[in-house]
């Protein structure tokens, strides 16, 4: 049995080894880290204006429910490229369109024009027709999308998944233009 | 010789893995410890093997596409013979796997169990109790139905409020801006790579030290823990009143789990597999989303905790727990193992499990969630409308059409989010019963903007009768003296 002291050519042969690995290791990292964060790269970028349609499907004083497909759609996205969204037709020009996801952790709130208050069915959140929070858990009204109307379609900007982090980040933007 | 013997012969030659084998299944094991106190770590080990199997069946069909998983898994469900017993047996194996291993952590640590010299045992149960709680809810995305994409769709809520990282962490978990094909992607590739990777490394850590320390002694009130003698003292127990693992003990672990697997059988073919529910279409806004029994407690939580709380709570507590979990061997790792003499010990578990499950049977009934079709599927009881004036009534009308009774019960029927109204008039007077239906407060909207003068007056007309026969209605008594008026 020899002891690897005897050997200071091979141990530094091994070493040499190690740092040539280590360094390969090292340069297959940027791939790696690029590929796992492309998502979070790419996503920063998409954002888009979609139609929701010709401004009559929405009366005047009323709050309906519209549907558009997501800008930027994978092909194995299926249905979930499918969203919605409550349009709130104030008058003549002026709209508000609300998320359908809940302020508290995401669920679909539903509008019910009788009591003019938008339910959430998961923990009871509760939102007053402008999307102003009225009780529950939520800490802040609905997440409202940014419109335009193009000739006589109505317009909004779309982009991450509306969350409660991403409602307060562009609270914090605007307030600080 | 017979043939497998020979072929027996033949492996043992080149692999050499018998004595270690005879080593491990005989060596020796406390007498008290061949109890079925002790069964339950070997069932969840068994209770994995049965996950691994039904799950690589069900990787031969499963598509882990947002756009055909649904398809699929409804296609496993009625077309692919026994598709739905497969589906059936790995849904509830989960259940039973986090149930088993839950158990298993409760049993040692009130054995005492993870004391010295089994730290690093019980560091590497706690990861496999997280890792399990990780294969439970990555396996419930994979289901990709209605549930899964809300209960992402939470997940990414909590995600979100993390401070400064939380957008890209964001990204990360969806691999996109929104719940779609690549999120459906990630999970699979977590549920079936790399989740379970790390866990059969754990176990296997787990189950080599389980051999290397040997098997924790039955705990007896006054024998303590100190790291200076105990590795002497239980040799000297293994040497005097010890007895081979096999057969001893390993009878016991056989038997519970075969129970084990004849249960997740039985739960199967009679209870069929869980889901899928509705398409995972976020259009279809008419859903009630759950999350799984298991996480059924944090859910009941999310509805209990006051809105400022709730973000530090969600971001804070599980980092204590984990912490305190950690370092618990650390904490108290010597000292008295017998729970008889650690009331601590013992209280903890009680008011864990009493938390845990009052918050699950919470979570199953939601009283905090809105009844969407009382207002319309509710009728108002006779008792409250016999006798009563036309304003009374029409009263009657607006809280029905005004969907009061979506929070509101009467008689015992109608939401559980607000208070019963049967005797509100004994304790609202009515200038208090104006103030709370115009202004709200106290988690109630106000409806101010919403009823006219004349629906409001009426309204509280009738909510003023709702008072049990014989209990007279609420007085502001100061107001006869004031204005000398009579209401």
């Amino acid at each position: 049995m020899t002891t690897p002291e005897r050997f200071p050519r091979r141990r530094l042969l091994v070493r040499l080894g190690l740092l040539f690995n280590s360094f390969l290791a090292l340069l297959l990292a940027i791939p790696f880290v690029r590929y796992l964060s492309s998502p979070a790269l790419r996503a920063r970028k998409d954002t888009g204006w979609v139609s929701l349609g010709s401004l009559e499907r929405f009366p005047t004083g009323q709050t309906r429910l519209a549907t558009f497909r997501n800008p930027v759609v994978g092909p194995s996205d299926g249905p979930t490229a499918r969203l919605a969204c409550w349009v709130r037709h104030i008058e003549a020009d002026r709209f508000q369109v609300f998320a359908i996801n809940c302020m508290h952790l995401g669920c679909p709130v539903r509008w019910f024009p009788q009591s003019s208050l938008f339910l959430c069915p998961c923990h009871g959140g509760a939102y007053y027709a402008d999307g102003s929070r009225a009780s529950g858990p939520p800490e802040r009204g609905l997440f409202e999308y940014r419109y335009r109307i193009t000739g006589a379609e109505l317009e909004i900007e779309v982009g991450a998944l509306p969350t409660p982090g991403l409602a307060s980040a562009r609270r914090g933007a605007s307030s600080c233009a | 010789m017979r043939l497998s013997g020979r072929i027996g012969r033949w492996l043992e030659a080149r692999l050499g893995l018998a004595a270690a084998v005879r080593e491990s299944l005989e060596h020796p094991v406390p007498r008290s410890s061949a109890s079925w106190a002790y069964v339950l770590g070997s069932g969840a080990l068994t209770i994995f093997a049965f996950q691994l199997v039904t799950g690589v069946l069900l990787a031969l069909l499963y598509v882990p596409s947002a756009a055909e998983a649904w398809n699929g898994l409804q296609e496993m469900n009625r077309q692919i013979a026994a598709g739905w017993y497969i589906r059936a047996l790995h849904g509830w194996g989960s259940n039973f796997m986090v149930a088993v291993v839950l158990l298993h952590m409760v049993q040692v640590f009130l054995f005492g169990a993870y004391k010295f010299p089994r730290e690093l045992t019980w560091i590497l149960g706690v990861l496999l109790l997280l890792l399990t709680l990780g294969m439970a809810f990555t396996g419930q995305v994979l289901r990709f139905d209605q549930d899964a994409y809300w209960g992402i769709g939470i997940g990414a809520s909590i995600t979100s409020r993390v401070p400064v990282l939380g957008s890209t962490l964001l990204q990360l978990l969806l691999g996109g801006p929104i719940i779609g094909g690549a999120t459906l992607s990630r999970f699979f590739a977590l549920h079936v790579f790399v989740v379970p990777g790390i866990l059969i490394g754990c176990v296997t850590l787990h189950v080599l030290l389980v051999l290397k320390l040997g098997v924790n002694e039955w705990p007896m009130p006054g024998r303590i823990v100190r790291r200076s003698t105990y590795l002497q003292d239980y040799h000297r127990l293994t040497e005097t009143d010890g007895v081979p693992f096999a057969p001893y003990a390993i009878w016991k672990d056989i038997a519970f789990s075969g129970v084990m697997v004849l249960a997740i059988i039985v739960c199967a073919a009679v209870f069929g597999p869980f889901g899928p529910t509705g398409p995972p279409d976020p259009t279809i806004i008419q859903t009630t989303p759950h999350p799984d029994f298991f996480f059924l407690w944090i859910y009941a939580l999310l509805s209990y905790l006051p809105p400022a709380a709730e973000t530090p709570v969600l971001l804070v507590a599980p980092v204590v727990v984990l912490a305190v979990l950690l370092l618990l061997p650390f904490i108290a790792g010597e000292g008295e193992k017998s729970w008889r003499r650690r009331p601590v010990a013992v209280l903890s578990v009680v008011l864990v499990a009493v938390t845990l499950g009052a918050l699950t049977h919470l979570g199953l009934h939601t009283p905090w969630s809105p009844e969407m079709d009382a207002w319309s599927s509710e009728p108002i009881p006779d008792s409250a409308l016999a006798g009563r004036t036309a304003l009374q009534r029409w009263g009657a009308v607006v809280f029905q059409a005004k969907q009061c009774r979506n929070c509101h019960a009467l008689g015992g029927r109608g939401g559980h989010r607000g208070p019963a109204l049967d005797d509100v008039a004994v304790t609202l007077t009515y200038d208090q019963l104006v103030r709370q239906v115009i202004q709200g407060g106290g988690n109630m909207p106000a409806y101010g903007k919403n009823l006219s003068p004349a629906e409001t007056t009426a309204l509280v007309a009738f909510l003023e009768t709702l008072h049990p026969p014989g209990q007279a209605r609420a007085r502001d008594l100061s107001l006869p003296a004031v204005a000398g008026s009579e209401r």
